[in-house]
């Protein structure tokens, strides 16, 4: 893992002192709201329905067992004892008080954490694939390449005010496990000829118009990726539109000037850029890889004892393939039927911790799917750790299933919320659950969004529901057909939207239809894709 | 009737304006009738709120004070999926009438 040098911590604790000294001008009345409230949000900290929230960033989702206690330690000492994994791969605390932020800002830079640019218009937390350094079917662990961009865009005085909020994901194989096009830029690590470099895809998004990024780069020399970001972000930030909010993200500029002019662009300034030399030196580079070296993996056991049916259920759903055979990478579900996709207790961060520690090389992922991982198991441990897991909650089976829901905090904590997203969430889960359908549906992906934002990714479910305020009532807009995969697509509105009893029975009807038309092997997307639209809207809204 | 709210500088909590100062419990709010700008001009010149703003509201025969926005009736109680965190309420039936 990467750890500080005096130049990150340096300028870390700078920022909380310069924040604790903000906060108190403001207590003490020096500063209004209006005047505070940049200040505090280029800190990462909101003001949500019930209190402050703060955003703690995780870069590229990856966590120390050290680092995990010590978020454990801010929800019980700070906040009510919990806390809520992100989309973003970052973690949220919904009950901070104001005279505390400062203190909980130190606590974070003293494990080597920070909430700097998780709000504002600026380059947001760097995610990349949660298996990263563990897939079996990556080019190359795409971390170095994150930590690299993260330390790029940190502070970075040209793009500290852009157009709009920036963000920015790293993979490093076929398979897209971070919505790698759904963002302002995705980089996808590649490898041609034995020359490591990136694709550059730019322009893509979710909120109130989604767009896939097309590829403006099919390969870009690993020792010039960060000229390339600099000049794409050059090129919005000279032309993004700064007139309408709702306008100012990159895709709809690389919409309206269209892909192949904006490339051009971004070409003529990554050839000036190259002449300028902003490309920090490749021994940068190497001393961040060093960070990120395989751990010391030893061979073992690669089967298992699967008498147990819950275990055996368990490795299934919730493991995935591991460069070393001896390994999987574990997920630890954030999802129990009828749960708050998301929330953890503080109990249960220093449960998976510790589980980190013994088990894990003291590493962990979150991922932008709410859940937590152990990259590296060995095979021999998996019983140990499904069994603790469980008794903790969080050895739910159900990694890509229908209970597996991404839904955004909604208006239950959320000041931009229209509607409800969990206890939607809740309902469905605990309604597949109780009537043992997960298993019979398989990989099906449902993402809750409690407004236009689309936090909760709702336009990338296979089932996505988007709720919205009708005439002060909770409504919900029933959408289909969405992936956040390699094999991406934007979801379609199913038509007129529900209230809350309808739309949780809209979820039963759609799958009655998937699992009528189902053929072998498919998944719920593919026979969508496949039926198309039409069965689906005859069920719900009849002829 | 007219209420005013806001959130408490220091702890962000949800807080409404009783007459005199800012409670914690909705049941406190007091109709401002016409007064409401100047009172917010007030309240946010000392600088003790956070982005004071009138809504409506109704009050019931038992004297119980409800938002009529969806989002101010949630803020007045709390998040409806954690009620062991709620705000203590006068009013038993809160929940009926939050959604």
């Amino acid at each position: 893992m990467y750890q500080y040098d005096s130049y990150d911590q340096a300028m870390v604790d700078a920022r909380v002192e310069e924040f604790r000294d903000q906060a108190r001008r403001r207590l003490d009345g020096k500063l209004t709201e209006d005047q505070f409230k940049p200040l505090r949000l280029m800190n990462g900290l909101y003001l949500q329905l019930h209190a402050y929230m703060l955003r703690v960033a995780i870069p590229y989702g990856t966590l120390s067992g050290g680092q995990m206690e010590a978020l454990a330690d801010i929800a019980e000492k700070y906040d009510r004892g919990y806390g809520h994994f992100t989309t973003r791969q970052n973690i949220q605390y919904n009950w901070i008080k104001l005279e505390d932020a400062a203190d909980i800002l130190a606590d974070l830079s003293r494990h080597e954490m920070h909430a700097i640019q998780t709000s504002g218009n600026c380059i947001r937390n760097i995610s990349a694939d949660h298996f990263a350094g563990a897939a079996a079917d990556e080019v190359v662990d795409p971390r170095p390449y994150a930590e690299l961009l993260r330390q790029w865009s940190s502070f970075h005085p040209e793009f500290t005010y852009l157009p709009r909020k920036f963000k920015i994901a790293v993979i490093a194989s076929e398979k897209d496990r971070a919505a790698m096009r759904l963002h302002d830029i995705g980089i996808r690590i590649v490898s041609r000829d034995g020359e490591v470099g990136a694709e550059v895809y730019a322009g893509g998004g979710m909120g109130r118009t989604p767009m896939i990024a097309p590829l403006i780069r099919d390969f870009v020399p690993i020792d010039q990726l960060i000229t390339y970001a600099e000049a794409a972000l050059r090129v919005y930030n000279r032309y993004g539109r700064r007139d309408n909010k709702y306008k100012a993200r990159i895709k709809i500029l690389v919409h309206e000037l269209g892909a192949a002019e904006y490339t051009r662009q971004v070409e003529e300034e990554f050839a000036h850029m190259l002449a300028v030399g902003v490309e920090p030196p490749r021994e940068e580079l190497a001393r961040i890889a060093a960070y990120f070296a395989p751990p010391a993996f030893v061979d073992g056991p690669k089967t298992l004892d699967r008498s147990d049916p819950d275990f055996a259920l368990w490795v299934d759903r919730n493991t995935h393939r591991h460069k070393h055979d001896a390994y999987v990478s574990a997920v630890i579900s954030l999802k129990p039927a009828g749960g708050i996709p998301g929330d953890a207790t503080a109990e249960q961060m220093r449960v998976v911790a510790k589980l980190a520690r013994d088990y894990s090389f003291d590493e962990l992922r979150v991922m932008h799917t709410q859940n937590l991982l152990l990259p590296h198991v060995r095979i021999a441990d998996l019983h140990a750790v499904w069994s603790a897991l469980d008794a903790a909650g969080m050895g739910a089976p159900n990694m890509d299933t229908i209970e597996d829901i991404i839904a955004c905090p909604g208006l239950d904590y959320c000041s931009l919320a229209n509607a409800r997203s969990i206890p939607l969430a809740q309902r469905i889960s605990e309604s597949f659950a109780a009537k043992g359908r997960t298993e019979v549906v398989g990989e099906l992906k449902l993402k809750i969004s409690g407004c236009i934002n689309a936090c909760g990714h709702h336009h990338a479910g296979h089932i996505g529901i988007l709720g919205v305020d009708k005439k002060g009532k909770e409504n919900f807009q029933l959408s289909l057909g969405g992936s956040e995969a390699e094999d991406v697509s934007l979801a379609k509105i199913t038509g007129p939207g529900f209230d809350e009893d309808g739309v949780v029975a809209a979820v039963e009807t759609v799958t009655d239809v998937y699992l009528g038309a189902r053929q072998d092997g498919e998944r719920f997307l593919d026979t969508y894709r496949r039926i198309g639209m039409e069965p689906f809207k005859e069920a719900l809204y009849g002829g | 009737m007219k209420i005013l709210t806001g959130n408490d500088l220091r702890s962000g909590a949800v807080t409404w304006w009783n007459g005199n100062g800012w409670s914690l419990f909705v049941d406190d709010a007091v109709d401002v009738g016409d007064e409401a700008e100047e009172i917010l001009a007030r309240e946010v010149a000392t600088r003790r709120v956070n982005v004071p703003y009138v809504i409506e509201a109704t009050i019931d025969a038992a004297g119980h004070v409800r938002p009529a926005h969806i989002k101010d009736r949630v803020r007045a109680l709390g998040p409806t999926v954690r009620r062991d965190l709620a705000v203590p309420t006068a009013d038993k039936t809160g929940w009926d009438w939050v959604i």
